[in-house]
C-alpha cells in the first residue's frame, strides 16, 4: 500500500469535484426548483421508481452522491485547517470529515442496494 | 521554519506579524477563494437530499409524495435556491481552473487553455441536457 | 499633474522600537519614476537611514520585492503614475519576518529551495565523450516558463497558505522543483517526489491562485502545482496497480 494518502483524498476530491461540477446544478436546479415550483411536471411515482431500480441507475446515483461527499470532506477540512486556523485540531477534523463522508457513502450503498 | 533566532546585539530582533483569523476577508480574492471553498458545504448539503430522496422513492408512492411536498416548503426552497447559486458558482470556478491542472499536448504543443474550459462546458451542458431529458421524459 | 507624491513607508529600527512605525515622505512626482526611484530619492537627499533591497532595477534580480499598496509588487516595476491618487504605502514583504524597514529575511525561503534539489539530477552520469544532452524545441517547452522565476518571493507574499503555515514549502520552490522534473535530462523526479509528497509540501496547496497573479515573470506556480498533484496522484495510481512500477 503507498505510504502517503494523500494523493488517493486528492483525487477523491478531484473526481468528486468533477462530478458535482458536470451534474448537481442541472439535478438541483430540476428537483430543488423547477418541479417543487411547477414549471416542471414531476416525474411519476411509476416510472422514476423503474428508472432508479435500474442497476446502471443505482451505480450512477451512488458515484452521484458518494463521489461529491469525499469532495465535500478533503475541501472543508483544509477551510477549517485554514480558513479557522484549528491546527491543533487537525486529526480531529480529518477523521470527522472523511468519517462523515464514508458514513454517507455507506448509507447511500445501503439505500441503492435494497431498493425495491 | 528559519533557525530559532538567539537575539543578540549582533542578531537583530525581527518583527513577525501575525497573521488575523480574518485574513480571509483582507482583499477580495481571498474572500472568493474562502466562497468557492464554501461551495463544497452546499454540495454535500446536496448529495444528501439525492439520498433522502431516492430513500423516499423506495418507501412507496405515499413517502415520495411526502418528499415532494416536502420540498415545496419555502425553507427548502430557500435553501435549494442558494444551494444552486454556491453549486453553479462551484462549477464554473471548477471549469475555469481545469486548463491549469490538465496540460494537454498535442503533437508538442499545449493545447490553449481556452479549449480545455470550452470542452468541460460543452461536457457540462450534453449532460445535463441528457439528465434533463431522461428524467422529463414520461 | 502633480509636483510631488507621498510614500507612507514602514520603518522598523529594531535598536529603538518594539514594533514597526510609518514615515511619510514628500517625493517628486516623475512620470517615468518607480517605486524604487522614489525609495532611492528618499535615501539619498530626504533620509539616508532607510533600508531596502534592490540591484538590477530591471525586473530579473528579484532583491526589490515589497509591498505596494498593500500588494505584493517589485517596486523596480511599480509606476508611480500607476498608483491611483493618494500616498502610496510602501511596506516590507507579507509574511517574511522583517529585519530592518523594509528588509526582509529569506533563510526560510532559501532552506526550502535547497531541498528540492534545483539542478539536473543524474542517476548514471554521461560521460564526456558522448558529447551534449540534445533537446528538441519542444522538450525546452516542457519546463521553460517555470524556469523563468527570480526568486523574488512576490508569490510566497501573496499566498495565504504560506502566511498561515510558516512550514509550507511554498509556490516558488515547488515551482522550481517542477522546472526540473519534465526536463528531458533529468532522473531526478521520484527524489522529489519523496520530498514534495510530506504534509508541508504540494499537497498544503489549496489552489487560492494568488501566486500566480503576483508573479512578475509568468511561471505560473499555481499551474506548476497542480500538474503536479495530478502526475503525483497518477503515480500513486499506478503503484497500486500489480504492473505498475515504483
Amino acid at each position: 500500500m503507498a505510504r502517503p494518502i494523500t494523493p488517493f483524498l486528492w483525487l477523491l476530491f478531484s473526481a468528486g469535484g468533477t462530478v458535482a461540477a458536470l451534474f448537481f446544478p442541472v439535478h438541483l436546479f430540476l428537483s430543488g426548483l423547477a418541479v417543487p415550483l411547477g414549471w416542471l411536471p414531476a416525474p411519476s411515482y411509476e416510472r422514476l421508481h423503474a428508472l432508479v431500480e435500474h442497476p446502471l441507475t443505482r451505480l450512477y446515483l451512488f458515484v452521484l452522491i458518494s463521489l461529491p461527499l469525499f469532495h465535500w470532506a478533503h475541501r472543508f477540512r483544509y477551510t477549517l485547517y485554514d480558513g479557522l486556523q484549528l491546527k491543533h485540531l487537525t486529526a480531529l477534523i480529518a477523521v470527522l470529515c472523511y468519517g462523515a463522508a464514508l458514513i454517507g457513502s455507506a448509507l447511500a450503498a445501503y439505500t441503492l442496494w435494497s431498493f425495491s | 521554519m528559519s533557525a530559532p533566532a538567539g537575539y543578540t546585539p549582533y542578531h537583530p530582533r525581527w518583527y513577525r506579524r501575525r497573521v488575523s483569523v480574518w485574513w480571509w476577508l483582507e482583499s477580495r480574492s481571498y474572500t472568493g477563494f474562502v466562497l468557492r471553498e464554501v461551495t463544497s458545504v452546499f454540495v454535500a448539503f446536496f448529495a444528501l437530499v439525492l439520498l433522502w430522496q431516492v430513500h423516499a422513492l423506495g418507501q412507496g408512492p405515499a413517502a415520495y409524495s411526502r418528499s415532494l411536498a416536502r420540498l415545496q416548503t419555502p425553507l427548502f426552497l430557500a435553501l435549494n435556491g442558494v444551494a444552486l447559486l454556491f453549486v453553479l458558482f462551484h462549477s464554473v470556478t471548477w471549469f475555469n481552473l481545469a486548463p491549469t491542472a490538465m496540460v494537454v499536448r498535442l503533437r508538442g504543443k499545449r493545447v490553449p487553455d481556452l479549449v480545455i474550459a470550452g470542452a468541460n462546458y460543452v461536457a457540462w451542458l450534453v449532460l445535463s441536457a441528457a439528465v434533463a431529458a431522461i428524467l422529463l421524459r414520461g | 499633474m502633480p509636483q510631488t507624491v507621498t510614500l507612507s513607508v514602514a520603518r522598523y529600527r529594531p535598536e529603538e522600537e518594539s514594533e514597526p512605525s510609518v514615515q511619510t515622505y514628500e517625493v517628486p512626482f516623475r512620470k517615468d519614476w518607480v517605486v524604487l526611484d522614489a525609495l532611492n530619492y528618499i535615501k539619498d537627499q530626504l533620509d539616508g537611514s532607510l533600508s531596502f533591497r534592490w540591484s538590477c532595477r530591471m525586473g530579473v534580480c528579484g532583491s526589490c520585492g515589497m509591498t505596494v499598496n498593500g500588494q505584493p509588487r517589485l517596486t523596480c516595476a511599480s509606476f508611480l503614475s500607476a498608483e491611483p491618487p493618494g500616498p502610496i504605502r510602501v511596506e516590507p514583504l507579507r509574511y517574511f519576518p522583517v529585519i530592518r524597514d523594509l528588509v526582509v529575511d529569506i533563510t526560510d525561503f532559501l532552506t526550502k529551495l535547497k531541498k528540492v534539489k534545483p539542478w539536473i539530477v543524474r542517476q548514471d552520469e554521461k560521460p564526456l565523450a558522448e558529447g551534449e544532452y540534445l533537446q528538441t524545441p519542444d522538450q525546452l517547452d516542457a519546463y521553460k516558463q517555470f524556469s523563468m522565476c527570480i526568486n523574488c518571493l512576490l508569490c510566497y507574499s501573496a499566498c495565504p497558505i504560506y502566511g498561515l503555515e510558516p512550514t509550507f514549502i511554498g509556490p516558488a520552490a515547488i515551482a522550481l522543483a517542477q522546472r526540473y522534473n519534465p526536463d528531458s535530462r533529468d532522473q531526478g523526479s521520484a527524489e522529489r517526489l519523496e520530498i514534495l509528497s510530506h504534509h508541508d509540501g504540494m499537497w498544503q496547496c489549496t489552489f487560492v491562485g494568488e501566486c500566480t497573479k503576483a508573479c512578475p515573470k509568468h511561471v505560473d506556480p499555481a499551474g506548476a502545482i497542480q500538474q503536479y498533484k495530478l502526475t503525483s496522484a497518477t503515480h500513486w495510481f499506478k503503484t497500486l496497480l500489480p504492473w505498475g512500477g515504483r
